[in-house]
């Protein structure tokens, strides 16, 4: 078991939660709401020195009654040591968690990927939008179990979607308002990038 | 000539407010503010410098790069999800197409995965086997990088060179595997076959005569006037930037971390090779460039030793329940054949529990995460993708630097969309 799990206990107390081990990797369970604070006292303290993250993603059980986790991947480059952080949520209620990327860039894209795949939300995260499915996709969130495998309308509807797109309004507004371009587009391409630019999301329904 | 003279030369046509016909003088106008508009430039998807279906909406100030915005995702495939509806073995050919670039070494890489999820301990020929096959994939990978990348920079001779090394290199996975690319050449405890008559020997031909090309290019490009003025100070990070940005592989080690999963995180017995780990000082696109090709040969040397040290012996795990029978012995041994149809059917069940397996992939640490509930398919199935992350870090690299310079940087982080969008 990895020394620095006793020193979390010591330190967060009852934040901290059941520690497991998995071939050879430690597992440690944090209560969501500590989540800043540990990765940050772990990244920061002399003798832990966790600076590198090397993965986010998250697990869904196909057992219904477990929760949904949300993974780090942490690793001290100087110490060559690995702890794998996890936090539970409920997959039927409030998916938001703490953002990590005040504290390592690099979670940007990968907070993304789980948002993106998973429907969770990353309080505080800069830019939280789609990232590999597109911006108007409106089946929900792939990863998610309940997400059959060829996804949530039918083939019809998918094909009718996809002609239906409108490849001009690729561009999102923030991206046009840069180049003070979209004041000199026609109206009508104006009201169609209106309408196709970011339709309507699962979750704001 | 007089300052007047000049003036009305310079003067266009126009009308007063009276709308009487009058001359303008240029002279008299308003300079225009030079901080201007920005301009929006869109690069790709379909774009030879973009290396694949990669898209960079860039925010100029005249050539100045103010912010780009990358669009990743055309070539989803949803390669996680399908590996939840697939056995263990069945995944190993969705890990070819992920970075096509390098398919050896994904295969590698997940089957590393799926033996420490089931606590298998594989022999020391298909050790070896393996090792061979990563650092085949490091030397292909690295070859199209430096291929690409001086096309990119305008160096056309390179590409010529290196992509006939790699042509080599693809005859000898020809050989063994019968793809090119697509190779799955890895089972879950094994490999799929054996390496034929021959191919050692094919292999030696390549490690002694390989040196001589990337003499050639280290002659043409190393202290090549254009080829330092296009790179050095170009996309710079410091170490503990690269660290910060979770970058890995020859990006990270380009920024001065000598970090290499191979001796510090030692799989496939990397530990007891004699290699060096390579690392550069600036961090930039120069120092980049050069770690690569001194990456190539270390592989070299590497695939040497394991040339040397390949031991005799099973490729395979003993176990019936995880290694397909003979297909003679499954057609005419009555157990042979309740085991073949046992794997087929039903799959090899691993145990509840989780596993990770950093390796160091020609793009940096491929992760693969396994996370089982006892059954054939893995619960999860995650790919940490190098390029992906590598590729997050583009958009701090390239502020400030010119649009030019935004493609030197681009080609520098060695993408593959195959990884990048799985």
């Amino acid at each position: 078991m990895n020394p620095s799990v006793d020193a979390l206990r010591a330190t967060f107390g009852n934040a901290i939660g059941r520690a497991a081990e998995s071939c050879g990797d430690t597992i440690v369970y944090v209560r969501p709401d500590a989540l800043l604070a540990v990765l940050g006292w772990l990244r920061d303290t002399p003798e832990h020195r966790y600076d590198y993250l090397v993965d986010v993603t998250a697990v869904e059980y196909r057992d219904r009654e477990r929760s949904l986790e949300v993974v780090y991947f942490l690793r001290s480059l100087d110490r060559r040591a690995d702890l794998r952080v996890k936090i539970e949520l409920d997959p039927a209620g409030d998916l938001t968690v703490d953002s990590v990327v005040p504290l390592w860039r690099g979670a940007d894209w990968l907070e993304r990927e789980t948002y993106d795949m998973f429907g969770i939300t990353f309080k505080g995260h800069p830019d939280l939008r789609r990232i590999l499915m597109w911006e108007t996709y409106a089946e929900g969130y792939p990863l998610r179990k309940d997400f059959p495998l060829r996804g949530r309308f039918s083939r019809a509807e998918q094909v009718r979607q996809a002609l239906a797109a409108n490849p001009e309004a690729h561009y999102s507004m923030e991206e046009l308002s840069i180049a003070e371009a979209y004041e000199e587009l026609p109206p009508d391409m104006k009201e169609r990038l209106r309408r196709g630019e970011r339709g309507t999301l699962p979750h704001s329904e | 000539m007089s300052k007047r003279t000049i003036e009305f030369a310079l003067a266009t046509p126009g009308v007063d407010t009276q709308g009487r016909p009058t001359r303008v003088p240029l002279g008299t106008l308003e300079e225009p503010g030079l901080e201007g508009e920005h301009m929006l430039i869109n690069i790709g998807p379909q774009h030879p410098a973009t290396h694949g279906v990669l898209r960079l909406v860039v925010e100029l100030d005249g050539e100045t790069v103010v912010r780009v915005i990358p669009h990743v995702g055309y070539l989803h495939s949803g390669f996680e999800k399908l590996g939840e509806y697939r056995h263990y073995n069945q995944i190993i050919p969705l890990t070819d197409r992920t970075d096509y670039l390098s398919p050896m070494a994904n295969n590698v890489g997940f089957a590393l995965g799926a033996e420490q999820l089931m606590g298998i301990e594989i022999t020391p020929r298909c050790t070896v086997l393996r090792v061979i096959a990563c650092e085949m994939s490091r030397i292909i990978s690295h070859m199209v990088w430096l291929g690409t990348t001086s096309i990119d920079l305008g160096a056309f001779t390179p590409f010529l060179w290196t992509f006939q090394e790699r042509e080599r290199i693809y005859n000898l996975q020809e050989m063994w595997t019968g793809a090119r690319l697509t190779t799955s050449v890895t089972r879950v405890g094994g490999m799929m076959a054996d390496i034929p008559d021959r191919f050692v020997e094919g292999l030696r031909h390549f490690t002694r005569t390989f040196p001589k090309t990337l003499a050639e290019v280290d002659r043409v490009l190393t202290r090549n006037a254009v080829w330092i003025g296009r790179t050095q100070g170009v996309g710079a990070l410091t170490a503990a930037e690269a660290i910060n940005h979770s970058l890995s592989g020859p990006m990270l080690r380009a920024s001065g971390v000598p970090y290499d999963l191979r001796k510090d995180k030692p799989y496939l017995g990397y530990d007891t090779y004699d290699f060096d780990v390579v690392v550069g000082e600036h961090g930039d696109v120069y120092d980049r460039y050069l770690v690569r090709l001194e990456e190539c040969t270390q592989s070299n040397r590497i695939l040497e030793q394991a040339l040397d040290r390949l031991p005799d012996g099973p490729i395979n795990v003993s176990d019936p329940r995880l290694i397909l029978p003979p297909k003679s012995r499954a057609m005419n041994d009555m157990e042979a054949m309740i085991y073949h149809f046992k794997q087929v059917m039903e799959g090899v069940k691993a145990p509840v529990g989780e596993a990770y397996v950093g390796i160091e992939n020609p793009k940096g640490e491929l992760g693969t995460y396994l996370v089982s509930d006892g059954t054939a398919k893995p619960v999860r199935w995650r790919i940490r993708p190098p390029s992906f992350i590598n590729l997050s870090a583009l958009p701090k690299m390239a502020e400030g630097h010119l649009l030019s310079d935004l493609i030197a940087i681009n080609a520098s982080v060695d993408i593959v969309m195959g990884e990048v969008d799985r």
